[in-house]
Formats: structure tokens, C-alpha cells, sequence
């Protein structure tokens, strides 16, 4: 039975390896552009307190709002394709990479900062030199949350014919073949675990390197 | 040398004005130690912190070298001024070498010189680089972390340091170890010192001078001796402690008991030197009992007789600073009066 179903998988391996290469480009530069956006704003509201409600709560909100929902909103503006999923797993991963941005850096020993600032290190050099990659772990586990929920949803996004694993999903249903859709699921979800582990891997081994000091 | 000039600090919390810091005037001279010392919320943290700009003054005024502070650029300034806090405040990510070497990067120093005047640091702290220069701070005991805070505080060789409870969090024993070993540091380096504690035993230990506070004002700034012969007033005695009697003997030198030699008596025995402390001569005379001869003389640095002690003055002053106390650690002394 299983292996029936896997068959869709055993026959097609080229077809399987394109979706699952667009499939993976679309995360990874969505997740990629979040960052670029996620992490400024995270260090941003760590010097401007006051940004950290209104800028969390926005965030917060996007996170809630359905995928579906979000991709008929946007779709108006920025038509079908890619982008406009690119553009949405951007706003949905936001949240925990900028959370997690502030978080990371709120984290840093009080004791720490002090000697930075004692021993003369700038702002930018506090930032760089101490307060970033000591931040680094928690960061990188909020872009792992975004990355394993933005694999899951860019599936929705074959609907606007951005392509990757969702589309064998899509097909399956519309021609009735199971083996399609049992194959889009496993891959997309496969996928969802390999990013897991390699990014949990990743964070595990920084944060063995930033470990904070024993007493 | 550093000077503080009725330097207040008032801030507000909750609607309330707090005088954390009233009025405080000292001065810290050239190679001097001096340990700002009182009870939590004396404001001793915050007049150290103020000296390297990290609290700003809300009155008064504070120079290093002659300058104000507060015209000058303030990362500038605490380059120049080393820092060491408790526990260290390590970089965890940084190796032992590269923590000891923020400075002298910040400054620009090449990676080559940085690496060895960090390894030249680790060797006066006690710490073999060969061992320890390339591992993290968590592979470290506390006392450890600690020397690497002093060695990071020493790297690009600042006249002064402030030094903020370092030797707080460590267990009594590595305590008075790293005590011994700054005083030993201090004595090579003479660098201009702010030390920050609240241990009274640290201040006696490492002091020139001991700058007492309490509730932000300065109670009193003496010499040890002076603070033990002398209290202010009854805070002082109280915060000094009950045994004070016996710290006063490693604050009193012979030279400052020594009365003139008896008419026509030659030195027969051992000349101690003048400076030595009460403490230390009794420690003496208990080493070479047999040496001892009807008293102790007295000798200046070149071994030249100045003054003449018998037993019996000794042994009263030794005995007015024990007290009753019969269980006292250094009963090896005594026991070498009555001889």
C-alpha cells in the first residue's frame, strides 16, 4: 500500500528534485529577506524601547492571518507568482525572527555590556563585537521556527503558480491522483524536518561557542 | 592621579530625588590604591563608575591627569583606564587571549603584538598562556576568570584602574590568594587605583588609603593605620569590626613604638627594621628564637640601630590588641614574647 503510494516519487525523481529545488528557493529567499528586515528592526527596538509594542503587535497580528487570506489580500498589488509568496512568507516571518532578534540581545549578562562599555567599546562596536553574537543562538532559533512554518505554507503558494512541492499537492486533487498528493505532503514535510535538524544543528553548535561563563 | 571635587550624583526614582552620591571630595595620587569601602548604597560603586564616565556627575567636578572628564571623549577615556568587575564580566564567545586583548584591539594594536602582550599579561597573573591563552572562559574556575579580568584590565598598560568588587563572588580562599597576588601586580606596576569593596579585611589588605561611605558621604579617609588608631566616630569602630585590635598590629610599624636604647647597652640580639609591623616582627622573633637577645633593636633600611624595644613593651602592646581573645590565629607569636 505504502509503497504504491510512494510511487509517483520512485517514477518521477527529476520532476520530484526541481519542485523540491523551487520549493526551497522560495523559503530560502524569503526567509533571507526577513532576516535582512527581521534583524535591523529587532536591534532597532533594543535602543528605541517604545517601537516594541506597536512593532510586535503588527507582527503578531500578520502571524495570525490566514494563508489563504493573506495571499487574496496581496494579490491585487502584486498579481500571481512567486513574488506575491515570497512577499507573504516575508510578513509571516518576521514576527519570530524579530522577536527573537530582541529577545537574544535583552538576553546578554547586564555584567557583560557593563565591561564593553567600560573598556571603551562604541555602540557599533558593543553591537558587533559582543551583543550580536551572543544573540546569535536565540536568533538563529527564531529563523529555524520561520523557516520549518514557511515551508508549510509556501505549498499554499503553488495555488498562485509560484510552483514548488504544493503544486503536486494541487495537481493531485484536480486529476484525483493520491499519489501526487501523498507525494507533494511527504516531500514538503521531509524537507520541513531536514531544515529543522540542520538549523537546530547549526544553533546548537553556536551556542556551545557563546555558552555563558560558569560561575 | 585623580581627583573628585564635590561630586554628587542625585537621580530620581518613582518621583523621589535619591542622593546616591553627597559631596564627595578625594584625592587618588600617582600609584596609590585607594578602596572606597561601606555598606550597600553607600554610593561607592556609583563614584567609582563615575570616574570613567559610566554614571555622569549631577554636580561637582572630576579630573584625571588635570582634566575634566566630562570635556573629555569619553571612549577615549575609558581606553585609557582599565576596568575590572566581578566575576570578571568575561566575553564567553572570546578566547582567554582575545578577552585580555579587547583593549589593545579597540586601539589598533596588530593581531602579532596583541598575542604576545596578552600572553606576557596571563604569565604576571599567574596563569601559564600555554594553557590557558586559547581557551573560553567557561573552561575556568571563578578565581581563574577573575585573573583574566585584571590581566584584560592591565593589557594596554592604563595609569589607572578601577577595580569593582572584583574578588566578590569567589570562594574566601582563592579570595585572599588573589589578594596576595594583586599586591604583588601593584607592587611591579604601581598603577593609580580605585578598588571598590565591601570586605573590610580586602580594604586593610590592599589599601593605602580606605575611603569609608555611608548613605553617599565620605565618613572618613585615612591611612589604614590611621582608621584603626583613629575611627571618626562609632560607624567607623562598628563597621572596622571587633577585631581591629589585631589588624592594628600589621598597621603599626616598630619604628612608631621604638624608644631610645637604654645608656651604654650595644645591640646584642637582631635589628629588625623599622617598617616592619608588629605583627610581622612577632612572626619574626618566633622564626629565630635563638637569635633574640634582651629586646629588639630597631634598625633604619641600612641596619643601623634607631630605636630599642624590651620584651615586656612588646608584649604589652601585643596584648592590649589581643585582648582577651585566646584563640587567636597567631598565638606562634606570643608564645615567642614570653621566651
Amino acid at each position: 500500500m505504502m509503497r504504491r503510494r510512494m510511487r509517483y516519487i520512485i517514477e518521477h525523481p527529476d520532476r520530484m528534485l526541481e519542485l523540491t529545488q523551487e520549493h526551497v528557493w522560495l523559503v530560502a529567499i524569503s526567509v533571507l529577506i526577513a532576516m535582512l528586515i527581521g534583524i535591523p528592526i529587532g536591534i532597532l527596538i533594543t535602543r528605541l524601547r517604545w517601537l516594541e509594542g506597536s512593532v510586535i503587535g503588527v507582527t503578531g497580528v500578520l502571524y495570525t492571518v490566514p494563508s489563504l487570506a493573506l495571499f487574496s489580500v496581496l494579490m491585487p498589488y502584486t498579481g500571481l507568482g512567486a513574488r506575491t509568496v515570497i512577499i507573504a512568507l516575508v510578513l509571516y516571518s518576521l514576527l519570530a525572527i524579530v522577536r527573537n532578534t530582541v529577545t537574544g540581545i535583552d538576553e546578554v549578562p547586564r555584567p557583560t555590556l557593563d565591561a564593553a562599555r567600560g573598556m571603551g567599546m562604541t555602540g557599533s562596536q558593543r553591537l558587533l563585537l559582543v551583543e550580536l553574537p551572543l544573540a546569535l543562538p536565540v536568533i538563529l532559533a527564531g529563523v529555524r521556527l520561520a523557516t520549518v512554518a514557511a515551508i508549510g505554507i509556501a505549498t499554499v503558494g503553488a495555488l498562485l503558480g509560484a510552483g514548488g512541492l504544493g503544486q503536486l499537492i494541487f495537481d493531485g486533487i484536480a486529476r484525483g491522483s493520491t499519489d501526487r498528493i501523498v507525494a507533494g505532503a511527504i516531500s514538503a514535510s521531509v524537507l520541513a524536518l531536514v531544515a529543522d535538524w540542520a538549523l537546530a544543528q547549526l544553533g546548537g553548535r553556536l551556542r556551545r561557542d557563546v555558552q555563558i561563563a560558569g560561575r | 592621579m585623580i581627583t573628585l571635587e564635590h561630586v554628587s550624583k542625585t537621580f530620581t526614582s518613582h518621583g523621589q530625588t535619591v542622593t546616591a552620591v553627597d559631596d564627595v571630595s578625594l584625592e587618588v595620587g600617582e600609584g596609590e590604591l585607594h578602596v572606597l569601602i561601606g555598606p550597600s548604597g553607600s554610593g561607592k560603586t556609583t563614584t567609582m563608575r563615575m570616574i570613567n564616565c559610566l554614571e555622569t556627575p549631577t554636580g561637582g567636578r572630576i579630573t584625571v591627569d588635570g582634566r575634566d572628564v566630562q570635556t573629555m571623549n569619553v571612549v577615549d577615556l575609558r581606553r585609557g583606564i582599565g576596568y575590572v568587575i566581578q566575576q570578571g564580566g568575561l566575553f564567553p564567545h572570546f578566547t582567554v587571549a582575545d578577552n585580555v586583548a579587547v583593549v589593545p584591539r579597540l586601539l589598533g594594536w596588530p593581531r602579532q603584538k596583541r598575542r604576545q602582550r596578552a600572553e606576557e599579561l596571563l604569565a604576571l597573573v599567574g596563569l601559564p598562556p600555554e594553557l590557558f591563552a586559547d581557551r573560553y572562559p567557561r573552561q575556568l574556575s571563578g578565581g581563574q576568570q577573575q585573573r583574566v579580568g585584571v590581566a584584560r584590565a592591565l593589557a594596554a598598560d592604563p595609569p589607572i584602574v578601577l577595580m569593582d568588587e572584583p574578588f566578590g563572588a569567589v570562594d574566601p580562599i582563592t579570595r585572599k590568594q588573589l589578594q596576595r597576588e594583586l599586591r604583588r601586580i601593584q607592587a611591579e606596576v604601581r598603577k593609580t587605583i580605585v578598588f571598590v569593596t565591601h570586605d573590610i579585611a580586602e580594604a586593610f589588605l590592599l589599601g593605602d588609603r580606605i575611603v569609608l561611605m555611608a548613605e553617599g558621604r565620605i565618613v572618613q579617609n585615612a591611612t589604614p593605620a590611621d582608621l584603626l588608631r583613629n575611627p571618626a566616630d562609632p560607624f567607623v569602630t562598628s563597621f572596622i569590626g571587633e577585631d581591629r585590635g589585631l589588624r592594628s598590629l600589621r598597621f603599626t610599624s616598630l619604628a612608631e613604638l621604638a624608644g631610645p636604647a637604654p645608656p651604654g647597652a650595644r645591640p646584642n640580639g637582631m635589628i629588625l627594621p623599622g617598617t616592619l609591623s608588629i605583627l610581622d616582627a612577632g612572626r619574626e622573633l618566633a622564626a629565630h628564637r635563638d637569635a633574640a637577645g634582651d629586646g629588639i633593636w630597631v634598625g633604619d633600611t641600612t641596619g643601623q640601630p634607631i630605636g630599642y624595644l624590651t620584651f615586656q613593651q612588646f608584649a604589652t602592646v601585643l596584648g592590649e590588641s589581643l585582648g582577651d581573645d585566646a584563640e587567636t590565629p597567631h598565638d606562634e607569636t606570643a608564645h615567642a614574647i614570653h621566651h
